[in-house]
């Protein structure tokens, strides 16, 4: 007759506290602690401890009664990143554990950083104590350390208003109809889309307007893993597209297709959106899908 | 130096969570094993490692001889340590040469409580214990100074759980890597919660060699400490380990297999580096303390493990390792040989 097995919670605990005396040197740093200053004290080998300790490690000898401010800035030497804090930990968010090098100590002093990321503290961070409002000669009156200040950020916002010059109101008009307007050099017969109204190769004027298929060959192409607002999706590919019969390739998206299998010489044609939702848009394309025809040969 | 050899060993098959044992139940059968593989039924002197800390009642390892037959009165000590001390503490009683033989045991029962916070409780209470850095901060801290590749800590956490597996006293812990915990640690990079106990007998001179056919004798033995403090030292190297396995004699021949005391998979890599083990030191095939950590026993276990190899006239020469304290702060070498 198995039965659940007896249990008990038990607390062990000092109720108020387990009082400790500090000593003259524990002592001494967390008054100045109290007062707002880091101090380190010297060995007699000229090392400067801080924390300040009543006998040099090194050797075991007492330290000297030589104190130096330290600080109040240090340099990390090595981390550890707290995913999810607990209960006792200095900070309530994630936050990292850090060896700090005190300017002027020989020695590092461990304590918490709010550094925001696990990637923003490597070795060599310039650090320095972030205060709590009252302070009473304990180690936690430096409630943490911040990171030194190394960069800003500015927004910038300024707002224009674009009017569409006569050749592109024409190409968004035809894009607007389902149609790929161009136009071909009356000199040179290179032809160009978007429409314009000079040719950029030989300066002299357009012949006239060629409409083109919305079929055409990716030439090139980037994956972008970057949110861009106009792009459906991330990763999504933009390409250049060579259109048929169009000397100069046009930049659009690609998709319908993993962004791995985008390849050059790939056979793309325009998606539509719906005839009613249509406007003076490039966005009238949703992007080039894949055709399914044998690759082209650049 | 007088020769003592270890001539038993044995460790409970540890359990994760507590059974409900208490503590004469849980080492009662690992001190009548040894017994058994001894043939002794009293020992000259007696000693163990516990942590009052584990349990959370003071002098809770007194209740432990009652596994023992104490009375009448026996020549017993005790280290608030891992039992690896304990046993260092009787290679020193015997080389008073009025005894031959003694009885070292440690246990533990990590389950109880919460670990982590606990071992907070072994740091300074001026500076450190007050910022309430846990036990995986601190570790992983050290980790973090080492900064060793991930691929690295992953061979040695990935082979510790292999040969876990094949270790009937250890865990069978699953093959991967699981959730970061305190960067840079995995929980795979992490001892296992696990209580246990582990005991060895020690014997003088040809007293061993009646009692066994390969006592494993202890050729070397040293123990180094280095601050407590964590950022008055180098943590990305252990000088004290370096330091207990020069004195220990650690390469004066070749190692057949080395049994180190790492409770994380960084550990490991210090470590190796400390005893200058060459790489065809075979290292932790009991699995170590990453497939198994009875806190407290864990130390006297790589001894006992090292010690096995010869016992089972499989090796010739072998290195038992033990740590305590934060980021590897004291560590202990045992050199054992045929």
């Amino acid at each position: 007759m198995p039965s659940d097995p007896l249990t008990a919670d038990h607390v062990l605990e000092f109720p108020g506290g387990y009082t400790r005396t500090t000593g003259p040197v524990i002592g001494r740093f967390l008054t100045e602690l109290r007062d707002g200053r880091l101090m380190g004290v010297r060995t007699a080998e000229g090392r400067t401890l801080v924390p300040p300790l009543e006998y040099d490690p090194a050797t075991g000898e007492p330290v000297t009664d030589e104190w130096v401010e330290v600080g109040p800035a240090g340099t990390v030497t090595a981390s550890a990143w707290v995913h999810e804090p607990r209960e006792n930990h200095p900070l309530d968010r994630p936050f990292a554990w850090a060896l700090i090098r005190l300017d002027g100590a020989d020695t590092a002093l461990v304590h918490a950083v709010d550094a925001g990321s696990p990637k923003a503290l490597p070795p060599g961070t310039r650090v320095r104590p972030v205060w709590r409002a009252e302070r009473r000669g304990h180690i936690t009156d430096i409630s943490h350390f911040a990171p030194e200040v190394t960069k800003i950020v500015s927004p910038v916002s300024t707002r224009y208003r674009l009017t569409a010059s006569p050749s592109l109101t024409r190409f968004l008009e035809g894009v607007r109809d389902g149609v790929l307007i161009g136009c071909r050099c009356a000199t040179c017969e290179k032809v160009y889309v978007p429409y314009r109204l000079t040719c950029p190769e030989c300066g002299n004027p357009i012949a006239g307007e060629v409409t083109l298929p919305d079929t055409g060959t990716v030439t090139t192409f980037a994956i972008n893993n970057l949110p861009d607002p106009r792009a459906p999706e991330v990763p999504f590919v933009s390409a250049y597209i060579l259109l048929d019969g169009a000397d100069i390739p046009l930049i659009a998206l690609v998709g319908g297709v993993p962004a791995h299998q985008v390849r050059q010489g790939m056979r793309v044609r325009a998606e539509w959106v719906p005839a009613e939702e249509r406007t003076l848009s490039m966005t009238n394309i949703r992007w080039f899908t894949p055709t399914g025809e044998p690759d082209v040969e650049l | 130096m007088r020769e003592v050899a270890i001539v038993a060993f044995a460790q409970t098959e540890h359990t994760a969570h507590d059974t409900g044992l208490s503590e004469p139940e849980l080492i009662a059968p690992v001190i009548r094993a040894v017994k058994e593989q001894s043939g002794l039924s009293t020992f000259g002197f007696t000693c163990s490692g516990s942590c009052d800390y584990l349990a959370g009642a003071p002098f809770s390892f007194v209740s432990a001889l009652d596994a023992l037959g104490a009375w009448p009165p026996i020549s017993e000590s005790h280290v608030e340590m891992d039992a690896a001390w304990a046993l260092y503490e009787a290679w020193v009683r015997l080389q008073h040469g009025d005894v031959d033989t003694a009885l070292v045991y440690g246990f533990g029962k990590s389950s109880l409580g919460d670990l982590r916070t606990i071992m907070t409780l072994q740091l300074d209470p001026y500076y450190l214990e007050p910022l309430g850095l846990d036990q995986l901060s601190f570790a992983a801290l050290q980790a973090g100074a080492l900064g060793a590749p991930r691929e690295a800590l992953d061979a040695v956490a990935m082979r510790s759980r292999q040969d876990g597996r094949n270790n009937p006293y250890t865990f069978d812990l699953p093959l991967e890597q699981g959730a970061s915990v305190v960067e840079p640690l995995k929980e795979w990079d992490i001892a296992p919660i696990t209580d246990g106990a582990a005991a060895v007998v020690l014997a003088a001179g040809d007293l061993a060699r009646r009692i066994t056919t390969n006592p494993a004798y202890i050729s070397g033995i040293a123990h180094r400490i280095e601050p407590h403090y964590l950022g008055m030292r180098e943590l990305a190297v252990s000088a004290s380990a370096a330091e207990a396995a020069r004195a220990a004699g650690v390469g004066k021949a070749r190692v057949d297999v080395a049994e180190l005391h790492a409770s994380f998979s960084h550990e490991e890599l210090i470590l190796r580096q400390a005893l200058e083990l060459p790489d065809d030191v075979v290292i932790n095939p009991s699995g170590g303390a990453l497939a198994a950590n009875p806190v407290m026993a864990t130390g006297l276990i790589r001894i006992g493990e090292a010690a096995q190899r010869i016992l089972d006239g499989a090796a010739r020469r072998t290195v038992g390792h033990a740590a305590s304290g934060p980021c590897l702060q004291h560590n202990l070498v045992t050199v054992l040989e045929a």
